[in-house]
């Protein structure tokens, strides 16, 4: 069986602080990590891989240096890395980025293609539904559990209040929630081996068969019009006092807003 | 000359950071406190090939090297002292000693398990009588038929009682002196090999640290490790691989302080502004992190040496005098920057204080890495 | 190209036969848009025996219902919806398209933007008609909810949006609203993207809706353990309201993801919203800063939580929280 993970290299927006005086967003020194729900993603990858031999292979599209989150995938112990990567793609929309993509992996073998819910700096949650839409596959989106069976996906797929148990005929792919499993680390030969035997495959414009009104920012139908920090709300009254003094505080303002 | 990490060895060395942070660092108070080996977290650094760094995959390594194995200690003393010191003498000691002087089917055997993780490794040299002098030992082998008779005791044996595979050292002619003390593999299990109750010690207090009791303990012939009467040989030449691992352990614990001190004098306020702001506290900083930087490249220095295959004793016994120096006065310091608040345990750096000082005394106290470094000088 | 497409739809979701609360916050936002466009509001309803619940549309404002009623929509699954709705927007040809931001919206949404070859916008805050140009501003939170970015969709239509449950307001119900209903005809194509539900498994734990709650008290990282969570249901019981997490104390283990606040978790808005042991992440502000009044407890003064709290605490919640709870029950006491 050929797998197929989609993963991102995306800012730790958990370590983005906004600039007090500016208001703007402080992006030097913020690490650049594997998505989340793609690396829950790639580690559903690798226990198929573990169960059933599949070969497991990675594709990223993003800037030169997104070669780091394809030699983390190569250490965790993927098979095969592939980086898409060209001016051509950039300022790409979730359409455009689909569309890059499902080209690519058209030309890969694949049974089952896997993607994260959602990025941390998009957070769209389109673009795995939005491949398998161009591949014309089905998708399952929110796995929460995934098995293989004889050439089917099972999928313990989730809803607000319930789930569903699907399954679908392969190739198909499923989006996969960061809930799903704890990824295993890598291993020290793992990342050795990934820079110094392994090789990540680069695909540029000509390598990818996709058409030029379906790339970048001239193939994108969304675009910013503007982007702005949030309007940082005044603070209000802050107190240091004894916890007596404090609990009557806050009595006093529940009894001013008539909550008690 | 590159000061600048590897690629490999940068990702790496976040590995061992992540991993540190999540697994080691949640125990660390509490291993401290219940004098707790913490099985849990070495067995999930075997699980992800941290037991065998420097090992070659052929023997179930993970084919990296020494800097790579450096990078793990430090990362782990920077938050756990005692799990460092549990990963430095299973890697450097027990396995490395086999690794450096075992005859290919006693790697097979003994290194390949060592390196999985499968098993836990151990190096036993030091005996109530032979400490620095560890010529004096009183420990005796003698061949009987196609095994080896151990009779003796051993002290003070790190991962005693935890490892499963001891590196044990004997007299087998004591007529030689030095040249008649030989090598020798010892599985836990073997009849006649005992361990004593666990040390109760001032800091690496989750480290087994038992004495071993061998009453006619008898193992194959096979097992001797190394040429009859080069034991000696044996024990120093592992030991100068083990002093890089400590001087690691030792960097370790004083990075772990330092940046505990950083982290409290930027909130601490006293007389209306954070204590950061005061020239004195500054210049300590200045001072702990000037220490740090000097030991820090003695360690990576002697790590490339080994790997570069040239010779690293001296640099090795630089590394971990200068690294255990620092690390009692970099911890102390941060315990004093830290005032009140430093003496208690809920804040850590009394426990990197108190972990700290026996980086000055084991695998060669500082007063033996003294003699080695003058030796060179004065040769 | 404008002139072709017209109206605003909006995706009525339903499940079981009940409508989703999104379906009727969507139809409320509509009608702004649509009072702005000149042009009408419809919802689209799909689904097996939900022809009944149009009704209840048109009481909250759409003009028109188009109804797909199938069996193949008895349950959702991807492909039969994105044909059925697919089929609604080629032949109604809607200017906009507003779907939930739920497990079903943002499955279904991606997938018919995807079939239609159109822009989608995910998680919007705020949509709004721009007055000189009648552009459709779509805004949402990006980065992790550090930054906000307004996209447009110039050249496609229908112009797409998804929309998180919580943050629209609802038009009060109108018995008497008068609304046109359509039974749109559509045959199901089974095809290779069909999937198969073999089981629906419902969540067996009791419904927490904090989105529903006036009053929450939710904890943080600062909570320490999950059993002294025990001190915030004591105080949540006190003043009537409900319990709710961080981020943080989900990733912990203890509370239910059902309870998170933030980004990932939940929007909520409730009348009061205490904060304790939460040091205030981007991600969880995302989540309650609408919230009409925020008093946080936490034992740092720099805590970003403070900065957009009404009251802030700065002490220790163990303490706090238990006395403060004291007092209420006193109080309450008293008054009754």
């Amino acid at each position: 069986m050929n797998i197929v993970v989609c993963i991102k290299q995306v800012p730790d927006t958990n370590e983005v602080r906004i600039d007090p005086v500016r208001g703007t967003l402080i992006r030097e020194g913020v690490p650049a990590i594997m998505n989340p729900d793609d690396k829950a993603g790639l580690e559903a990858a690798l226990r198929l891989k573990d169960e059933t031999g599949a070969k497991v292979s990675v594709i990223s599209m993003g800037p030169m240096q997104a070669d780091l989150v394809l030699r983390e995938a190569l250490a965790m112990g993927a098979d095969e890395a592939y980086l898409v990567t060209d001016r051509a793609f950039g300022g790409a929309d979730t359409w455009a980025t689909s569309c890059t993509l499902a080209a690519a992996i058209s030309k890969m073998d694949y049974d089952l293609v896997i993607t994260g819910r959602q990025a941390i700096d998009g957070d769209t949650a389109q673009v795995g539904p939005e491949i398998a839409e161009h591949l014309q596959i089905p998708n399952i989106s929110y796995a929460e559990e995934v098995r293989v069976e004889g050439g089917e996906v099972v999928v313990k797929r989730q809803y607000e209040d319930r789930y569903h148990t699907v399954r679908a005929k392969l190739p198909a792919l499923i989006t996969a929630l960061s809930e799903l499993n704890a990824p295993r680390y890598m291993t020290p030969g793992g990342i050795f081996d990934a820079f110094r035997e392994k090789q990540v495959t680069v695909w540029t414009r000509a390598d990818v068969p996709v058409d030029d009104g379906n790339i970048g920012l001239n193939g994108s139908p969304t675009r910013v019009f503007r982007s702005f920090p949030k309007t940082v709300k005044a603070p209000g009254m802050k107190i240091e006092e004894g916890v007596d003094e404090s609990v009557q505080f806050v009595m006093d303002k529940l009894r001013e807003k008539y909550i008690l | 000359m590159d000061f600048t990490l590897s690629k490999e060895h940068t990702m790496a060395q976040q590995l061992f950071r992540d991993f540190a942070r999540r697994e080691a660092e949640p125990l660390a108070q509490e291993v401290d406190e219940m004098h707790r080996f913490p099985r849990e977290t070495v067995d999930k650094m075997a699980r992800s090939g941290m037991l065998g760094i420097p090992f070659s995959k052929e023997y179930g390594g993970q084919g990296c090297d020494t800097l790579a194995y450096v990078l793990a200690v430090e990362e782990f003393a920077k938050v756990c002292g005692t799990t460092s010191v549990i990963l430095s003498a299973h890697t450097s000691l027990g396995a490395g000693a086999i690794d450096r002087f075992g005859t290919a089917d006693q790697k097979k055997k003994y290194l390949t398990p060592l390196a999985t993780g499968e098993k836990l490794g151990a190096f036993a040299l030091t005996e109530p009588e032979a400490g620095t002098d560890a010529a004096g030992q009183q420990t005796k082998a003698v061949l009987d038929g196609d095994e080896w008779v151990i009779n003796g005791s051993k002290i003070f044996i790190t991962n005693a009682g935890e490892a499963d595979i001891y590196v044990v050292f004997a007299m087998t002619d004591k007529a030689q002196g030095t040249r008649g003390i030989s090598a020798f593999i010892v599985e836990k299990g073997t009849p006649g090999f005992e361990f004593g109750p666990t040390e109760k010690k001032m800091g690496i207090r989750g480290s087994a640290t038992r004495e071993l009791i061998f009453i006619d303990c008898r193992i194959p012939k096979e097992n001797l490790l190394g040429r009859e009467g080069k034991g000696f040989g044996v024990a120093m030449g592992t030991l100068d691989g083990g002093r890089i691992g400590i001087a690691a352990q030792a960097l370790g614990l004083a990075e772990g302080a330092l940046d505990k001190a950083v982290a409290y004098v930027k909130e601490r306020k006293q007389f209306g502004r954070p204590i950061a702001k005061f020239q004195n506290t500054q210049f300590q900083l200045a001072d702990m992190k000037t220490e740090i930087e000097a030991a820090r490249w003695l360690v990576y220095k002697a790590a490339c040496a080994k790997d570069a295959g040239q010779p690293y004793t001296v640099e090795a016994a630089l590394a971990k005098l200068k690294a255990a120096n620092v690390a009692s006065d970099v911890t102390r310091r941060a315990v004093q920057l830290m005032g009140g608040y430093g003496y208690i345990q809920e804040y850590d750096v009394e426990r990197m204080m108190r972990d700290a000082k026996i980086t000055e005394i084991y695998e060669g106290t500082s007063e033996v890495q003294r003699m080695v470094i003058s030796g060179a000088l004065l040769k | 190209m404008s002139k072709e497409y017209q109206g605003v739809l909006t995706f009525a979701q339903q499940v079981d036969g009940e409508l989703s609360g999104v379906s009727l916050e969507l139809i409320g936002k509509a009608r702004d848009l649509a009072k702005d466009l000149n042009t009408q509001v419809t919802a689209l309803l799909l689904g097996s025996g939900v022809r009944p619940l149009a009704q209840t549309l048109v009481e909250y404002g759409a003009d028109r219902v188009i109804v797909v009623d199938d069996k193949a929509l008895d349950t959702y699954t991807t492909e039969p919806y994105t044909q059925a709705m697919t089929a609604v927007i080629n032949q109604y040809k809607p200017e906009i398209v507003l779907v939930g931001a739920t497990a079903i919206g943002r499955d279904l949404g991606p997938r018919v933007a995807g079939r239609v070859h159109t822009g989608l916008t995910a998680d919007c805050t705020k949509l709004e008609i721009e007055p000189q140009t009648h552009a459709f501003h779509m805004t949402r939170p990006a980065f992790g909810g550090n930054l906000m970015a307004t996209i447009i969709c110039p050249e496609h239509r229908p112009q797409m949006a998804t929309v998180r449950p919580g943050v629209m307001v609802r038009e009060i119900r109108d018995a008497a609203r008068q609304g046109e209903v359509v039974d749109f005809a559509w045959t199901a194509e089974e095809n290779a993207c069909y999937v198969q539900v073999e089981e629906v498994i419902k969540k067996v734990t009791k419904k927490i809706d904090i989105q529903a709650a006036k009053i929450l008290v939710a904890g943080g990282r600062g909570m320490g353990s999950g059993e002294n969570f025990q001190l915030l249901q004591e105080l949540a019981d006190a003043l009537g309201g409900e319990v709710a997490s961080s981020r943080a104390a989900v990733d912990a283990g203890w509370q239910e993801k059902d309870r998170q606040v933030g980004q990932t978790g939940k929007t909520v808005r409730p009348n009061l919203y205490f904060a304790c042991g939460i040091s205030g992440a981007i991600q969880h502000m995302a989540g309650m800063e609408e919230s009409d009044y925020i008093i946080a407890i936490n034992k740092d003064p720099d805590a970003p939580i403070f900065g957009v709290a009404d009251v802030g605490i700065v002490g220790d919640l163990f303490k706090i929280v238990p006395k403060l709870t004291e007092e209420i029950r006193a109080y309450r006491q008293q008054q009754a």
